[in-house]
């Protein structure tokens, strides 16, 4: 008994290696071949670890790229009242880094002609990162320095020169630093930095415009989280900006996804054509394996096993050139290269071996109902 | 012979040769499909990027400074230039008529409301969803086309009417509701609707642009106008003063579909006025537009070379298995040139074939995809045909070189003998 199964233990472990050792000769001695075969799982896996990794990539790429809209979040005060400072603080603690946050306070003041004109008071530094569109000839960076809007500038001081505005008849003297000009309301005011409005005006800011980074849920949750640390005062999503954002990045998924699809289909058709034509090339070696008494089992063990391995190998190297290639794209189009997403790998590498076995399916039933001795005699 | 020898080699391998077409033809669609979306999906995405709201204003040329704070207009509603409602129609006379998706005029007026008796409350007039004609064209629009976002509940009022919408915040605060009833300096108002815009429209009152004329006593005026067009990314170019380009630039700059070019336009459409691009939308969809269509256009490069790989692919199988064939034409004398023109031809008559199969599933394949991701179809330009047929044949004959020239160089002795 104990004889019987060492003996059997033997024979299987002989099996195991000459098992192996066909594999191993299989992909040395057939070189071309199997480096044409291998050539196409890689491509394969590249084009799909690329397509994947800018799928899931592209979309914080693109955020990004919206976030220039400017602030899709406005905490507002609520009737009557003001924002007080610890507002700002908590809600730049909640944002932490993600997103930029930045006070206006608003008044209405009277030029020396006494032509009403409104006066707001900001974060220079903050604006400039918040509304990128704003086209600025000059950012101010001293006290008493003033941006004017182009409407505001030609009324209040059109050769540039220093001019004084009252509010309630309390004077303030301004160097014009430059001018701001976007198409809309900003045009007609003027922004002090929020030091100087304060102390001349008294007036605390009633707004703080905030653009949220991330996605629409995590957009929320932080409209949320505000509103339970601030109860003092309203937060409001800008629907304007959210809605648009959602709708542009949806059509923009689903064509990348169109695409996606059609490139990783092309590339498991291209797969399974050059490894089916490998194996159908081989009909001869399968034939005397099976003369020399070789199983249908084992011959399909064989089969599988080699598409297994090319497959997993292909799935390797493609995934670090895909990677790449995503990554090249990201810098190429977005200046930034995209992030590699390790997640992708099992989706890419069980891919890469399902549709490898896929094209030993057909060989092995083809070469099933073959005769040995027909193939040896090439008919 | 030759002649035979192509027709033989397609009738007896009918199966094989439907593989090698089919692949061909299967390359060739997707290659369509994504040179069609990469060609379309800027426009189409263009229309998209619309429903951030107007890009363009059309000011009163001599216009006061606006001194409002949240959408409160602080001024005598009195004061300030305006523009003729007379002139709207003309700006779907504009050369560039159809990249305006939609306009709408407005003209706010400071009123009051219900009880109160201090005007402070801004109500604001304009179009919804108004037909306007100019010479034959009919067309409808309004802040229902410009401002996507806007969100009513309960109607839309008439244009024609007398009714209004109420800002969300501002019905609150009245505790007014749809279908009931507001007072506006004294008279009497229907509420047909409750508006939810996001923004300074929540503290407002919507009203048919009649109706705010009425209120201002200036018929036929608006205060400004407010104009969503499908731009053209701006660059240096579009940067330039059209008054110091020469007559062949000047035309080229008139004829870009430009924010700025639009917006002078506009000027010369609509008298004593002064266009210009809201910066917000306009400058921002610029990035964004040329983001997308540089990855589109990197992703249909990508999937042209896939598509490639897998016809070359196909054809190299197919010629690699046909070795037999080739050790024993050139056991008959055939030289290295003759088989190669014969596989050159039969590769040229698969790529024409699977080319034009290809072309009509890929013009398909891109209108459905159109469909199902933007609402409108893409359609491929039949000018593309024969580029596509071109790529077909290129592809084709790459893919069949390396496999050509191995079958050439191949000993036909051990071809004959099956040892390869």
């Amino acid at each position: 008994m104990i004889s019987t199964s060492a003996s059997m233990r033997r024979a299987g472990a002989h099996h195991t290696s000459m098992f192996f050792r066909m594999l191993m000769r299989a992909a040395i001695l057939r070189r071309g071949r199997a480096a044409t075969a291998l050539m196409a799982v890689i491509v394969a896996a590249t084009a799909t670890t690329a397509m994947l990794n800018l799928f899931v990539d592209v979309q914080s790429k693109l955020r990004k790229e919206f976030r220039n809209y400017g602030a899709n979040v406005v905490v507002v005060a609520k009737e009557g009242q003001s924002i007080v400072p610890d507002v700002l603080a908590k809600t730049k603690s909640i944002l932490a880094g993600h997103g930029v946050a930045v006070p206006f306070a608003y008044a209405v003041a009277r030029t020396s002609n006494a032509e009403p004109l409104v006066v707001s008071g900001t974060d220079f530094d903050q604006v400039r990162k918040l509304n990128s569109w704003w086209s600025v000839t000059s950012w101010p960076k001293e006290p008493h320095a003033a941006l004017l809007g182009v409407r505001a500038a030609s009324a209040v001081s059109p050769q540039g020169k220093p001019f004084n505005l009252y509010f309630h008849g309390r004077p303030i003297s301004l160097t014009p630093s430059g001018t701001v000009r976007t198409g809309a309301g900003e045009d007609s005011r003027i922004y002090l930095s929020l030091n100087d409005f304060e102390t001349w005006t008294g007036v605390p800011p009633s707004t703080i415009e905030i653009a949220v980074s991330g996605s629409p849920q995590e957009v929320n949750a932080t409209i949320q989280k505000l509103q339970q640390a601030v109860p003092e005062v309203e937060v409001r999503p800008v629907r304007q900006i959210m809605e648009a954002e959602g709708r542009v990045l949806g059509k923009t998924r689903a064509t990348l996804l169109a695409a996606s699809v059609l490139i990783i289909v092309t590339a498991a058709l291209c797969v399974l054509a050059t490894l089916t034509g490998r194996v159908l090339d081989r009909r001869r070696d399968f034939a005397i394996m099976k003369a020399l008494g070789a199983s249908q089992q084992f011959i399909g063990g064989f089969l599988a096993a080699e598409a297994a391995a090319l497959g997993a190998v292909g799935a390797f190297i493609g995934f670090g050139l895909g990677i790449g290639i995503a990554a090249w794209i990201g810098e190429a189009n977005f200046g930034a290269p995209a992030v590699p997403r390790l997640e992708v790998f099992p989706v890419v590498l069980t891919g890469c071996i399902i549709v490898a076995l896929m094209s030993a399916i057909v060989p092995i039933s083809l070469l099933r109902q073959v005769q040995p001795a027909m193939i040896l005699k090439g008919e | 012979m030759f002649v035979r020898l192509v027709y033989e080699s397609f009738r007896r391998q009918k199966r094989r040769k439907l593989l090698a077409g089919a692949a061909i033809a299967f390359g060739v669609s997707v290659a369509t499909a994504m040179i069609g979306v990469a060609t379309d999906v800027g426009d189409k995405i263009n229309r998209e990027l619309r429903s951030y709201g107007a890009n363009l204003v059309v000011n009163p040329q001599e216009d006061s400074l606006d001194v409002e704070i949240a959408g409160v207009n602080v001024k005598p509603p009195s004061d300030g230039a305006y523009l003729s409602e007379a002139d709207l129609p003309k700006i779907k006379g504009m050369f560039w008529r159809n990249n305006i998706v939609g306009f709408a005029p407005v003209l706010p007026v400071n009123v009051a409301v219900n009880e109160s008796s201090t005007k402070n409350t801004a109500l604001v007039g304009t179009y919804f969803s108004r037909q306007l004609h100019f010479g034959t064209d009919n067309f409808v629009t309004g802040v229902r086309a410009t401002y996507r976002w806007w969100r009513v509940q309960g109607s839309w009022p008439d244009d024609d009417s007398r009714d209004v919408l109420v800002g969300e915040r501002l019905a609150q605060s009245l505790g007014q509701k749809t279908g009931g009833k507001v007072t506006i300096n004294g008279q009497s108002f229907r509420v047909t609707g409750v508006l939810s815009t996001g923004g300074a429209e929540d503290n407002e009152i919507i009203a048919p642009l009649g109706l705010a004329q009425e209120i201002v006593g200036k018929p036929g005026v608006v205060r400004r106008i407010y104009v969503s067009a499908v731009t053209k990314p701006e660059d240096a170019f579009a940067r330039r003063d059209p008054k110091t380009l020469s007559p062949e630039m000047y035309d080229r700059w008139y004829c870009s579909p430009y924010a700025q070019s639009i917006a002078f336009q506009l000027q010369e459409a609509i008298p004593h006025s002064h266009a210009e691009q809201i910066r917000q939308v306009a400058q921002t969809e610029g990035t964004v537009l040329s983001r997308i269509e540089g990855l589109m256009l990197l992703v249909t490069l990508a999937s042209l070379f896939a598509s490639g790989l897998a016809v070359s692919a196909a054809m190299a199988t197919t010629i690699f298995e046909r070795r037999q064939e080739v050790g024993l034409m050139k056991a008959l004398g055939a030289g290295g040139l003759s088989v190669a023109s014969l596989f050159f031809a039969e590769a040229a008559l698969l790529a024409l074939l699977g080319g034009m199969v290809g072309y009509a599933g890929g013009s398909i394949l891109a209108y459905n995809a159109g469909r199902w991701i933007f609402d409108s179809p893409i359609t491929i330009q039949p000018v593309l045909f024969p580029l596509i047929l071109c790529i077909a044949i290129i592809v084709t004959f790459a893919g069949s070189i390396a496999a050509i020239r191995r079958a050439v160089k191949f000993d036909p002795v051990y071809a004959l003998r099956g040892e390869g």
